[in-house]
């Protein structure tokens, strides 16, 4: 669990300093339900925002309204009714929230507990009546202060549009431009946080940048919004989500992140995500609609994107990397687990410009239940990229005999030096393997926790050690009842 | 220590065990010989609790528990071990990883601690040691990539970790060469004691010259049919199972 109890605290010392706290937020109310230029000039005043950051905002929205949601993707879901959400909402008051862990559903209490969380961090997670606490307002900004010492600037998207709006002019869109897709538009237009990270030249970031967003009240979508520089010669790693299940109704989830990477530098990002993928029927449950994209502008720069996604009803979402840069590297590292009815269609997107540039993909599909796991990636090689290489493996593992894996590469390289390799098997967890574990003394859950995290081993090993323990247990607690 | 009764099988609908008895006390090593599909592996499976195979009749009794009740897993934190004649492969997870959950997990049925993790290490290469194997084996994904013989080898380093106190060794010595099988009699020997049992399960009578049994049973068409000691094998080897009575080709 990535410490949301510390952070609380953190942010309890810093609030002294910090001038847009929540503190002012949370007496905010809710802009009127539905999207109209009337709430986005809601969002942007309640952010103090830049005359010019409101122009993009309503320009995004212009183009929105004239797309159409996109139904490729091999997913069945109800489509959200944009006018039926919250697109701003400070977060609940202590009246409505739980007022102890007595009346927090007790399947999500035994969770925690597996996952070894303290009680006061349950109360937080739960969303218990605390102090404190925070919605749609980002926490990203506790350990500013060692951070400040190095140059680093690590704060909320709706800060840096007003401290640093050259960077934030400079970069904002620029890797997915505001129209790219449906939700990318929808979230150009409404993101009501985020977090900003800029890396100055030469530094490596003296610690993992962590943060965690939160779904606390029932029908606010929310619309994360992350954009992280690293300049020349720089290195960051950043976390993000959480091994903790978050619960809610339906809810869309539609963030955008951006990463520009320049000469010599890289960014390691890694996610856990495990919002709430709704009951065994299927019944509500997280859609989480994600574009996530990095460009590696500068020569030799480096790209990994590393992703366990075991929560969500339905998931959609492709990181992917640009690499324009001669000799960038584009690294795809991904488990996705789907059980009961929940669905995932994702990949990556490896897009090779410039000369000598590589890129590697691992995807890690385990479908249980009734769930449906997609596998989509693109290994596009332009004209004038030479000697590239990409290898690619896509393994899918199935429990149980209803539900489904697909995998769907596609291939397009136009430049004869390309060296492309495609790996794909598809397999199952064999009635052997299973009775091979029990009868040396395994229950049946560890025993599919133990093929699973094998499974996944070459993804897992690539999560930073704070991740990946918890990683390992969130594998097994997922799969829970898949078997037997 | 085993105790079974009329013992009658089923698996995909078909009788396998019909009536089987079987009685192996304290200290005891028992052979069962036969021809193929008699239901030697059957016998394995139902007394180790794996599922498909139905109990339709009968009774298994370990150390007095009616053994029938218990799960599979529960079964070997009884202590029952079940060598495998085909071991399987579990990608990703290494050796190590895996006899440390099994062991902790028979030690959580038991009632025992987790064994610490320097402990672990230390029994664990000791063992290794005794079975002449490579260490560098311990550190590989179990069973894949594994030759025959590695295979059979890490069975019998399993089997000495998990320290059972009743162990059934299915085929065993199939596919070995000489000095293999020789290394994996070793193993089995280890386990030789007054408080413990061994059930070997074998199609040929060559294991049985390096692990002599004090009782050699010959299974056909889901009974057994004869009992003796060491000598029944050694005909059976040199006349064919025609000798006690069996027509190999109807099995």
């Amino acid at each position: 669990m990535a410490s949301t109890l510390e952070t609380r605290q953190a942010v309890e010392e810093v609030s002294g300093d910090y001038k847009y706290g929540f503190v002012t937020d949370i007496e905010m109310v809710k802009a009127p339900k539905g999207l109209s230029e009337d709430v986005i000039r809601f969002i942007s005043a309640k952010k103090e925002e830049p005359e010019w950051l409101l122009d993009w905002r309503l320009k995004a929205y212009q183009k929105w309204l004239k797309m159409e949601e996109p139904d490729w993707a091999l997913l069945d879901y109800v489509k959200p009714d944009f006018q039926d959400i919250y697109y701003y909402a400070a977060p609940k008051s202590a009246d409505d929230r739980p007022k102890s862990l007595d009346e927090v559903d007790p399947e999500l209490l035994r969770t925690y507990e597996k996952l070894g969380i303290s009680l006061q961090e349950q109360e937080v997670l739960s969303g218990v009546a605390v102090d404190i606490v925070f919605d749609s307002v980002s926490v990203a900004t506790t350990f500013r202060e060692t951070l400040k010492k190095k140059g680093v600037i690590f704060c909320s998207i709706s800060e840096a549009a007003r401290d640093y709006p050259e960077i934030m002019k400079k970069y904002l869109g620029s890797v997915v431009p505001m129209a790219d897709n449906f939700y990318a538009a929808l979230n150009s237009a409404v993101f009501t946080d985020g977090t900003f990270v800029y890396i100055p030249k030469g530094v490596r970031c003296p610690m993992e940048l962590s943060t965690y967003f939160r779904i606390n009240e029932a029908n606010t979508g929310q619309f994360e919004r992350t954009l992280i520089i690293a300049d020349d010669e720089s290195y960051v790693s950043y976390l993000e989500g959480c091994t903790a299940p978050m619960r809610d109704e339906n809810q869309l989830h539609a963030a955008v992140v951006e990463l520009v990477v320049l000469e010599n530098a890289e960014i390691k990002y890694s996610t856990v995500q495990n919002w709430y993928p709704g009951d065994k029927d299927g019944k509500g449950g997280i859609y989480n609609f994600v574009t996530k994209r990095a460009a590696c502008r500068g020569e030799n720069s480096k790209v990994s994107w590393t992703q366990v996604e075991t929560g969500s009803a339905v998931t959609w979402k492709y990181p992917s990397c640009i690499l324009q840069g001669d000799g960038s590297v584009g690294e795809f590292y991904s488990v996705a687990i789907t059980n009961n009815y929940q669905q995932a269609d994702t990949g990556t997107k490896m897009i090779h410009i410039g000369k000598n540039t590589s890129s590697t993909i691992i995807s890690k599909g385990i479908s249980a239940g009734k769930a449906q796991n997609v596998y989509r990636g693109l290994v596009k090689v332009l004209p004038n990229a030479e000697n590239t290489r990409n290898f690619t493996q896509c393994d899918s593992l199935l429990i149980g005999d209803e539900c489904g894996a697909h995998t769907v590469p596609y291939i397009e390289a136009k430049n004869p030096t390309a060296q492309l390799e495609h790996e794909a098997t598809t397999s199952k967890i064999s009635d052997e393997q299973l009775f091979y574990c029990l009868q040396r003394g395994l229950d049946v859950e560890d025993s599919v926790a133990l093929i699973v995290n094998g499974f996944c081993k070459e993804v897992m090993m690539q999560l930073p050690m704070e991740f990946a323990v918890e990683a390992q247990k969130l594998l097994g607690i997922s799969l829970e009842g898949s078997v037997g | 220590m085993l105790e079974i009764k009329n013992l009658h099988v089923d698996v995909d609908g078909k009788e396998i065990l019909k009536g089987l008895n079987l009685n192996i006390g304290p200290g005891e090593v028992h052979a069962i010989m036969g021809p193929n599909g008699a239901g030697k592996s059957t016998l394995a499976y139902a007394i180790c609790g794996k599922e498909g195979y139905e109990i339709t009749k009968g009774s298994v009794t370990f150390k007095g528990k009616d053994f029938l009740e218990l799960e599979a897993n529960e079964r070997a934190g009884e202590g029952v071990f079940l060598g495998f004649q085909y071991p399987v492969e579990i990608p990703g997870v290494s050796n190590v990883n895996f006899l440390r959950a099994a062991l902790n997990s028979i030690r959580k049925y038991r009632g025992e601690d987790e064994i610490a993790a320097v402990e672990f290490l230390k029994l664990i290469r000791a063992k290794a040691a005794e079975l002449k194997m490579d260490p560098e084996m311990l550190k590989r994904a179990v069973n894949v990539g594994f030759s025959g013989g590695e295979k059979k080898r890490n069975e019998m380093i399993q089997m000495a970790m998990l320290d059972p106190i009743f162990s059934v060794l299915d085929e065993t010595d199939s596919g070995l060469d000489i000095d293999a099988l020789r290394i994996v009699a070793d193993g089995i020997n280890r386990m030789r004691g007054d408080s413990r049992s061994i059930l070997v399960i074998t199609h040929y009578q060559r294991l049985l010259d390096y692990v002599v049994p004090d009782f050699v049973h010959v299974l056909s068409d889901g009974k057994i049919v004869k009992s003796g000691d060491k000598s029944l094998a050694i005909r059976l080897e040199k006349d064919g199972y025609a000798s006690v009575g069996i027509d190999e080709s109807a099995a």
